[in-house]
């Protein structure tokens, strides 16, 4: 009961509307079963939106969840501050991230399928909450937590096991497409998260190449990682912006970056995290993060090992000039458990980024 | 702790008495939630029972916390079944160490039965995998998959149906695969990129290939050292149903021990028979049917330093299961002849070669009674076949046995 203080405090403190301060959680196991002890999100004005001094982020080429909109946030103990890193920062001891899944819906409150484009506050009577994941930076290491939504939308309350929905989205020609949404239990968000074997959990989104775009602050748009610099989030940040990363912006790359940098930078959001030489996915011997050159590593013309049926009957990764030819363009199309890549996080395929790849793959040159 | 049962064997009970439908069994979700769950909060030392009992689920578990014990009440007793799984890429992932798995079966699953990633000090012991149908290429990939493990125990399982290999080990040190029973998949046992593998008291049977000691590309580690012994390997000469592009899909039907690739691998003391291509096949990356153009620089294609001896040969190489060999067989042995017991592809590594010959430690050395060897000629297009078996005439030192860490040893008496 050691929460129920907050809780209570939560409840009044939601009444009056007035602002609150995250969790500090630096150690022990007690987590709040809901969403709301964390004092991170807020209900206001009919709008989910981060509370005072937590800030809202957004990626430039973000994972693909079942067409799921994302919001997502970060704060940081008063004070403290993350550590820039080209690679990763270093995040300070109780920063806690969230990132809430939901969906749009439209008049007739049906969901729609739909690409995102960053917002900082969520309209809760246009949208459908599904989940929201809390990332907590403790003593012994980052902790993954899933929460599901109620039907009101009032409350997540905390689900080790994860959870399932049967859900329809729908386009604006009318076509309807079944997605079987699988909120992830805490292994599987560490499966995804672990990005080097054994070394624990970390935060995937919230890194250089990810981060460098702008952002539309209510005070106006600026590049999240100056901002994060300016309101004292981020040091050591290179004074010379070009030497950060930057990976291309995803359905409206900026000028410069090319179909392979969109390509990658996909598959660098998607695949990476367990695909590079120290990630679950290792055992393969594909590598597909940003360090590892277009190479037999990178999957070209590279046989596959243990695909099993993930093969697709096709002999080689990537096939230049073939997607047709390639189990990676067959991998990301299929929706088969047992086929389909990444394993976790999607029941249907993107066919925006599945284009894409499939361009790219095609726009090769050379033979296997 | 234990699982609450009693109403969910009942709920199993009315499930299956419903019989065989269309629709995806009914998943069991609150004992897939509540055994989900306590996976996920395991503590080091505990032990986890799975109750009696058919269970459905839909979506794959895992474990991560090292120390812990999931028990079954026997591999015909707890059975987790996946037959219409939505989620996951396998039955079970474990990515832990000092864990032991035993007495229950894990079956249907949409991918991998139980994938092991990592981790060391590692039991697998009287767990059965199957995918009920039998064999079909729209089964999971593996039965049993630890890959990357250190000091690997396997012990009793039963492996049956799986598309790629029913006991597979990859890019692992220090394992025993034993008393176990490989059945009707497409690679019984295989063991793959591995160093240090001891493979004895097993019954492979009914299977495309029924014992394979591979080493494939561009993987983080290559493999050696690999003893085969006192096994049952068996009318192993089901028609390959694996996937093309995957590298057991070029197992020829009717393969006993099958080494490709690997160095140092010991073959001895076996029962083989009634394989229709050959009872032992000796081969190397290039009869895979893939070129090096996919191939990074360092890896070496070639069987070197393999011993065969003192194994007891049945019938085969009365049909192989490829259209060169077939050609062969008829020509050189005559049309009720047959292959040799040991069929040999003929790749060797020029660059090794010491006056035309390699040097006596690489060599494939045979001292198996009347056994005999053809050598097929893959690098001259299987024109200069030859039965000769003198230059096989050769003994190597014997492979030293793997030896488990104490506790595991121990552990598996």
């Amino acid at each position: 009961m050691k929460y129920a203080w907050l809780l209570i405090a939560a409840l009044l403190l939601g009444a009056c509307e007035q602002a609150r301060t995250p969790l500090y959680l630096p150690s022990s196991e007690e987590y709040p079963q809901k969403l709301s002890a964390w004092g991170v999100l807020q209900q206001r004005d009919g709008h989910l939106q981060p509370v005072e001094g937590v800030q809202p982020y957004d990626l430039n080429t973000p994972l693909f969840t079942d067409y799921a909109h994302k919001l997502r946030t970060i704060w940081l103990p008063e004070g403290s501050q993350a550590r820039y890193g080209e690679a990763r920062f270093d995040y300070p001891l109780g920063t806690v991230l969230s990132k809430t899944f939901y969906y749009p819906i439209d008049t007739q409150g049906r969901l729609q399928r739909s690409e995102q484009h960053g917002a900082e506050a969520v309209e809760l009577r246009r949208v459908r909450l599904i989940e929201t994941r809390i990332l907590l930076r403790q003593e012994q290491g980052w902790v993954a937590l899933p929460y599901v939504w109620d039907d009101a939308q009032r409350e997540a309350t905390l689900d080790w096991a994860g959870a399932s929905f049967d859900l329809a989205l729908h386009d604006e020609a009318g076509e309807v497409l079944a997605v079987d949404y699988q909120v992830p239990d805490a292994n599987q968000c560490a499966g995804c998260h672990e990005e080097q074997a054994g070394k624990g959990v970390q935060p995937l989104g919230p890194k250089a190449r990810h981060l460098n775009k702008d952002f539309a602050y209510v005070d106006g748009a600026a590049n999240q990682l100056l901002h994060w610099q300016n309101i004292g989030f981020l040091q050591g940040m290179p004074a010379d912006m070009a030497s950060v990363p930057r990976n291309a912006l995803w359905s409206a790359p900026r000028e410069g970056e090319g179909l392979e940098h969109q390509a990658r930078s996909y598959l660098d959001a998607n695949c990476s995290h367990c695909h590079n030489p120290e990630g679950p996915g290792r055992t393969s011997g594909l590598y597909l993060d940003p360090a590892t050159p277009l190479s037999i590593a990178y999957g070209l013309c590279k046989q596959p090992v243990a695909a099993g049926k993930g093969s697709g009957d096709r002999l080689v990764d990537i096939h230049p000039g073939a997607p047709e030819k390639s189990v990676l363009s067959f991998r990301l199309h299929s929706t088969d458990p047992s086929i389909m890549m990444p394993e976790l996080g999607r029941s249907t395929s993107h066919r925006e980024g599945l284009e894409v790849i499939d361009r790219w793959i095609a726009s090769l040159d050379g033979e296997c | 702790m234990r699982l609450a049962a009693p109403s969910f064997i009942a709920l199993s009970l009315l499930l299956t008495a419903c019989g065989e439908g269309e629709a995806p069994p009914v998943a069991n979700l609150d004992f897939q939630k509540q055994l989900q769950t306590q996976l996920i909060k395991a503590k080091p030392g505990e032990v986890i029972e799975i109750p009696a009992g058919t269970w459905q689920l839909d979506r794959s578990l895992s474990l991560k916390v090292s120390g812990v014990t999931l028990r079954g009440a026997g591999m015909d007793q707890s059975i987790l079944n996946f037959k219409g799984q939505k989620s996951g890429a396998e039955g079970l992932l474990v990515n832990a160490s000092d864990f032991t798995i035993e007495d229950l079966a894990l079956e249907d699953t949409k991918g991998d039965a139980l994938k092991v990633v990592g981790g060391q000090n590692i039991i697998i012991r009287r767990v059965r995998t199957e995918w009920t149908n039998g064999p079909a290429t729209e089964n999971g990939a593996y039965g049993i998959y630890p890959v990357q493990t250190e000091n690997v125990l396997i012990d009793g399982v039963v492996a049956i149906g799986a598309s790629d290999a029913g006991i597979y080990v990859g890019q692992s040190r220090n394992v025993v695969v034993r008393n176990s029973r490989a059945e009707r998949n497409v690679a019984g046992i295989e063991i793959e990129n591995t160093i240090g593998a001891d493979v004895y008291d097993n019954v492979a049977i009914g299977n495309t290939g029924g014992i394979l000691v591979f080493n494939m590309p561009n993987l983080p580690q290559p493999g050696h050292t690999t003893r085969v012994y006192r096994n049952k390997v068996e009318s192993n000469n089901h028609k390959n149903f694996g996937h093309k592009g995957t590298p057991v899909a070029s197992v020829p039907a009717g393969s006993g021990v099958l080494v490709n690739s690997n160095d140092k691998v010991e073959i001895f003391d076996n029962d083989i028979g009634d394989h229709r291509t050959a009872n032992v096949i000796v081969s190397s990356y290039f009869s895979t049917g893939y070129t090096d153009l996919s191939t990074e620089a360092d890896f070496d294609p070639y069987p070197e330093a393999i011993h065969i001896h003192g194994n007891r040969f049945g019938p085969g190489g009365d049909s192989p299961d490829n259209l060169e060999l077939k050609a062969l067989r008829l020509a050189k042995f005559g049309l009720n002849g047959r292959l040799p017991d040991i069929l040999w592809d003929g790749y060797v590594n020029p660059e090794k070669l010491v006056d035309g010959k390699l040097p006596a430690e690489l060599a494939i050395c045979i001292d198996n009674g009347d056994a005999g060897i053809v050598n097929v000629d893959g690098p001259g297009g299987y024109k200069n076949i030859s039965t000769d078996i003198e230059p096989h005439r050769c003994e190597l030192p014997r492979l030293p046995a793997v030896e488990l860490h104490a506790a595991l040893a121990e552990a598996g008496e």
